[in-house]
């Protein structure tokens, strides 16, 4: 009997969170066509989304630059170990731009993005319920998604896209540096085959509506999880935590389905 | 930090990051070598077209003058039709020959076209006479097989 009842216990906590995700999911959507309805303020009074650029985006140049480099650097050693055996070593440069700009570009800044801007996201807003700055906002009549969420939402939305462009450039850099610089490959057949291969349209500008994209997941998932925060110490603490593994498992299933749709079709390169 | 050092800095972030994308235009990607002027389209039937893929290069001598749009299957003559746009300044006798031709022996493949001595000169929508396909590795090893064959028997007489 009493087995039993653990088992219709357990089965009624699985059904209890499953339909408390579900009630999350639809929460979100409404959360963000909420805030995009009165993102009014955070686009008239745009120093607010200056600030937050300025918190999203400049703050996160140097671990974006300095990520790139090391990416790039290792894809132009590990790509060369493997070129060569094909005697195929002036084709680095191709192997380097088209996994940059197509893939590791946009993913890789944009788990990094939402381990470093996002999770503060989360942190400040949640920190911000939890000592009821929000609650004072809404007293004063003044709404605090407009005035708090959606300059957050826009500065990072706006940031992403430049993050990924910045990380691309700069481990096409790292990979010129190992791959011409140190190895010596050839100089103009690195940027020449290069050239030939990466289409502006199929694969630069494939790999920036990618990064568009991530960046509205990442920022999404990062106001909602701060608003929704239990508003106690240990509710942030593991609001943060579940932006960052949620960011990061959405990062990964859309560039999944991005990757599906962009690069699949037709007739390819 | 007062507003107007975060407008700066946001400003050079904002640069930085347009920059990156020019640089990814313009040195990584094709761009500068993207022509925007004018074409006209001619058209070429093939047997067979090999690897041959739309956007591949059409080439005279060597330089680019061109590009493929098109491929499609024709159901009545059974042959390959493609469509390539090359470059007005570019201009071709009426009897030029295409070819389906690879650069390296794993390279990609193109079309070269080999001018001929017509006094006339192709127009827009016109197709051209001379064709000669790509060349399929396992015909080419039948073939040889074949007359390894052929040169076998007699000698062994």
């Amino acid at each position: 009997m009493s087995r039993l009842a653990s088992v219709r216990g357990q089965i009624e906590r699985l059904g209890s969170g499953l339909s408390s995700q579900v009630w999350r999911v639809g929460f979100a959507s409404r959360f963000l066509a909420y805030m995009l309805l009165h993102s009014g303020t955070a686009l008239r009074r745009f120093h607010l989304t200056i600030a937050e650029i300025y918190f999203a985006g400049v703050l996160s140049l140097v671990i974006i630059l300095v990520s790139g480099l090391f990416v790039g650097m290792v894809l132009g050693l590990q790509g060369y170990e493997t070129l060569q055996r094909f005697g195929a070593s002036e084709s680095l440069g191709v192997l380097v731009a088209l996994s940059l700009v197509r893939e590791l570009g946009p993913v890789v800044a944009g788990l990094l993005f939402a381990s470093r801007a996002g999770s503060a996201i989360t942190a400040e807003i949640g920190l911000m319920k939890a000592t009821e700055q929000l609650s004072a906002m809404e007293m004063m009549a003044v709404d605090p998604v407009a005035r708090v969420v959606a300059p957050r939402f826009w500065g990072g939305v706006l940031s992403m896209p430049l993050l990924a462009a910045l990380f691309s450039a700069m481990g096409v850099f790292g990979g010129y540096l190992v791959g011409v610089q140190l190895i010596g490959v050839d100089a103009g057949a690195f940027w020449s085959q290069m050239q030939a291969a990466v289409d502006l349209r199929n694969d630069i500008l494939n790999g920036v509506y990618k990064s568009i994209v991530f960046g509205i997941a990442v920022t999404w998932i990062a106001v909602f999880e701060g608003y929704d925060a239990v508003p106690t110490a240990e509710g942030v603490s593991r609001a943060t935590t579940r932006t960052v593994v949620t960011s990061s498992l959405a990062i990964l299933a859309l560039d999944f389905v991005l990757t599906a749709l962009m690069f699949t079709g037709g007739n390819g390169q | 930090m007062n507003r107007s050092t975060i407008d700066l800095w946001v400003g050079v972030f904002v640069v930085m990051g347009f920059v990156a994308l020019i640089f990814l235009a313009l040195r990584v990607g094709n761009l500068a070598s993207f022509s925007t002027g004018e074409t006209y389209q001619v058209l070429a039937k093939f047997s067979n077209i090999g690897g041959l893929k739309v956007r591949a290069p059409v080439k005279s001598a060597g330089v680019v003058v061109g590009r493929i749009v098109e491929i499609r299957f024709d159901n009545e003559s059974y042959e390959a039709v493609v469509a390539m746009d090359i470059e007005q300044a570019y201009r071709f006798p009426r009897d030029t020959t295409a070819k389906i031709l690879t650069s390296g022996i794993l390279g990609e493949q193109y079309v070269g076209l080999e001018a001929g001595g017509d006094d006339k000169m192709l127009a827009d929508g016109e197709r051209l006479r001379l064709t000669q396909s790509a060349v399929v590795l396992e015909n080419l090893i039948s073939q040889f097989l074949f007359n390894k064959a052929a040169e076998g028997k007699p000698a062994e007489k």
